[in-house]
């Protein structure tokens, strides 16, 4: 085979998964690789996930809208997403971003996108809108079987289940709300449109195909995406990620940089 | 050794610009080899039929040429939950030859239909009644009769459908397989593997549910599912964990619980964001023989041992995502899945060699000999190498196909069909 193409593969698996010893750097541990990745790496990680939170669940909304949902990808979306706030739970960082925000406020700020930001101004009128507190009032029936109020006091863990259910209950009954959806769809649907909804590689790479290339990807994820990643990084940078408080922009290039250190080591 | 490839055929159109009904979905050979049939997105499929060796050109094999081509799935509509159903053709499955017609097993994402796909090489003349275009003769002119023969006539080869198996899915149709019984065969969507009579189409059992009762909890689904190629009451299925059940029918009626469930335990060091998805497993494939079946996941092919079930006995690293699929060779010694570029790769399992070759018009020769292709890692390129940053991500091998008694392999790249074969001689 060539030991090349092994090594090369150790590589693409390095740099496609975020290390666990990056983990062990937030945890003050010292085997690190390559000191000064390790020190950067610290807030990149925070940022690489909540950045993967965000796009996994303005995702999963994206599938609940798209006529079709494709059941297995928004299941392996939905349980990355559980992952990451199974993580944050235990990291503490859930709790802090519970912390800063109240009731309601919390289910809406969990899908932070300049378009599903721009479409409240819709939410006093229609009630076919992405926001998780009025997508539970469109299913009111699913949510008195649930037994569960979201929009006052559900917390933020279950509003993405929730998310979920309605979103699969979705596909066995009739589909009723596409109309107002169109507006900011469409955009939403430029930049995460899935052209082959068997694609995996989509999850996180609309536009750009190189997915196992972590930087590239990263930076896709980043700059292809309307995402806003400005606003949501300043809402929910968490007390431990200093560095995100201060210019955002330069601490996405930061991370570009670093997961390029990454792959190039 | 792993064997040296050769061009043989290019089916497909040219231009790269594809149109989408074109782009093929699925590729299988029968059980004899002589017929090789793809299915499209636009809901066609096309049969190829191999060439009766010829005795002078010993040094290759018949040539694959359009036998028949005809249209499966028309899209549908479904007017209770407003959903168009795709006519895209996920899978094909052949049944073995039992007379002079063939019969295969073609589904879109909801309806199944049994095709019959025979010829006619004779037709009857002389009718008593009829003109021979077919209109009617006045009967006060006809003063003698005769009896109609059959005559030659050009071959027509005409596909008819004989059954079809609808309403039985909630969820899109990933599998189909064929019982060794030839009387029976299992449909998989993400939640629910059905048992079909082939005789039978309004009805259908309900063998393994994994939906939950809230779907809040769904947290997997069925990705895959086979017969056993000996044994009929066993089948497995994968799923979006990365696990493979088998399933005893004979157990019970509703296989919930398996009779051996196959995992490979988890490195805890590798956990990341991604587990989850590179877990997932795209197909599931037993051997010819039966004692092994392959998988193949985001970055691997495993082969198992059915003995075993807590890890596989082999793993071979490739590059991939979620729904390539892969293959054995005749004889269960070489595996082979696709990859991007237009790559795919052959894993020798008994030398654990292996290589890379690539579908490619610029090969296209025939006989050319197909030289292996080098994926490198980015920044340390050698001659002749690809780095993997220049990799094309939308050039898939999606389908691919090995002869079921020899060398020949069929690879379809998004909408041309590569047919290969060994070096002979």
């Amino acid at each position: 085979m060539g030991e090349e193409e092994g090594l090369h593969q150790t590589q693409l698996l390095d740099t496609m998964f975020v290390r666990g010893l990056k983990r062990k750097c937030f945890d003050g541990e010292e085997d690190i690789e390559g000191t000064l990745a390790g020190i950067k790496a610290v807030p990149s990680y925070n940022l690489q996930r909540q950045s993967l939170l965000d796009m996994s669940l303005v995702k999963l909304q994206l599938c609940h809208m798209l006529v079709e949902p494709n059941l297995c990808r928004s299941v392996l979306i939905a349980n990355t997403v559980r992952q990451i706030q199974e993580e944050m739970t235990q990291d503490g960082t859930w709790q802090m971003i519970n912390a800063q925000n109240t009731g309601q406020a919390s289910l809406d700020r969990l899908v932070s996108t300049d378009i599903l930001c721009r479409s409240s101004g819709d939410q006093a009128e229609g009630k076919h809108v992405p926001a998780y507190g009025t997508f539970n009032k469109d299913f009111e029936s699913d949510q008195a079987q649930d037994g569960s109020e979201t929009m006052s006091t559900a917390s933020s863990v279950q509003a993405p289940r929730n998310l979920q259910s309605n979103m699969w209950e979705e596909m066995e009954n009739p589909q009723e709300n596409k109309g107002n959806f169109q507006k900011s769809l469409d955009q939403i649907f430029e930049t995460l449109e899935n052209k082959s909804p068997n694609s995996v590689e989509d999850l996180f790479s609309e536009v750009d195909n190189s997915y196992y290339d972590l930087d590239t990807m990263l930076t896709g994820m980043m700059t292809n995406t309307k995402m806003g990643h400005c606003d949501s990084l300043e809402t929910f940078s968490s007390p431990t990620n200093t560095a995100s408080n201060s210019n955002c922009k330069s601490d996405l290039n930061d991370l570009d940089h670093i997961v390029e250190i990454l792959v190039e080591s | 050794c792993v064997l040296v490839w050769c061009f043989s055929q290019v089916k497909g159109a040219v231009d790269d610009d594809v149109a989408e009904a074109d782009i093929i979905s699925t590729v299988e050979f029968n059980h004899s080899g002589e017929l090789l049939a793809t299915g499209d997105k636009g809901g066609r499929v096309v049969i190829f039929q191999q060439e009766q060796e010829n005795k002078t050109q010993s040094h290759s094999r018949g040539e694959y040429n359009v036998y028949s081509t005809f249209q499966s799935h028309e899209p549908e509509f479904d007017y209770l939950k407003s959903l168009e159903i795709e006519e895209k053709i996920n899978k094909i499955r052949w049944l073995p030859q039992k007379n002079a017609a063939q019969f295969l097993l073609s589904t879109n994402d909801k309806t199944i239909k049994l095709w019959k796909i025979s010829e006619r090489d004779k037709r009857p003349e002389g009718y008593n009644l009829k003109e021979e275009d077919g209109r009617y003769r006045d009967p006060t002119t006809v003063t003698t009769l005769r009896v109609p023969v059959f005559r030659p006539m050009d071959l027509m080869v005409e596909a008819s459908p004989r059954r079809i198996f609808a309403n039985a899915h909630t969820y899109h149709i990933n599998s189909i397989s064929i019982n060794s019984d030839y009387e029976t065969y299992l449909s998989a969507d993400d939640l629910r593997i059905n048992l079909w009579h082939l005789e039978i189409t309004d009805r259908s059992f309900n063998i393994v549910d994994i939906k939950p009762a809230n779907m809040e909890e769904l947290t997997e689904v069925i990705t895959a599912a086979e017969f056993h190629p000996n044994s009929c009451s066993t089948f497995v299925y994968s799923s979006s964990k990365g696990t493979i059940r088998l399933c005893d029918m004979r157990a019970s009626a509703l296989c919930d619980r398996h009779s051996k469930l196959f995992e490979e335990p988890e490195d805890p060091s590798n956990r990341s964001f991604f587990s989850e998805i590179i877990s997932s497993i795209s197909d599931v494939k037993f051997s010819h023989s039966g004692r092994y079946m392959m998988t193949r996941d985001y970055l691997s092919v495993k082969i198992w041992d059915l003995n075993m079930e807590n890890r596989p006995v082999e793993t071979y690293q490739v590059l991939g995502e979620n729904h390539f699929e892969c293959c054995w060779n005749g004889s269960d010694s070489i595996v082979m899945t696709g990859s991007y570029n237009n790559f795919f790769r052959m894993f020798d399992r008994n030398s654990k060699r292996d290589i890379t070759l690539e579908a490619s018009r610029e090969n296209n020769k025939p006989r050319t000999v197909l030289k292996p292709r080098k994926v490198c890692a980015s920044g340390k390129r050698k001659k002749d190498e690809i780095s993997v940053d220049s990799l094309d991500f939308n050039k898939k091998i999606l389908h691919t196909a090995w002869h079921p008694k020899e060398n020949i392999i069929a690879v379809a790249t998004t909408n041309n069909l590569y047919i290969f074969q060994d070096k002979m001689n």
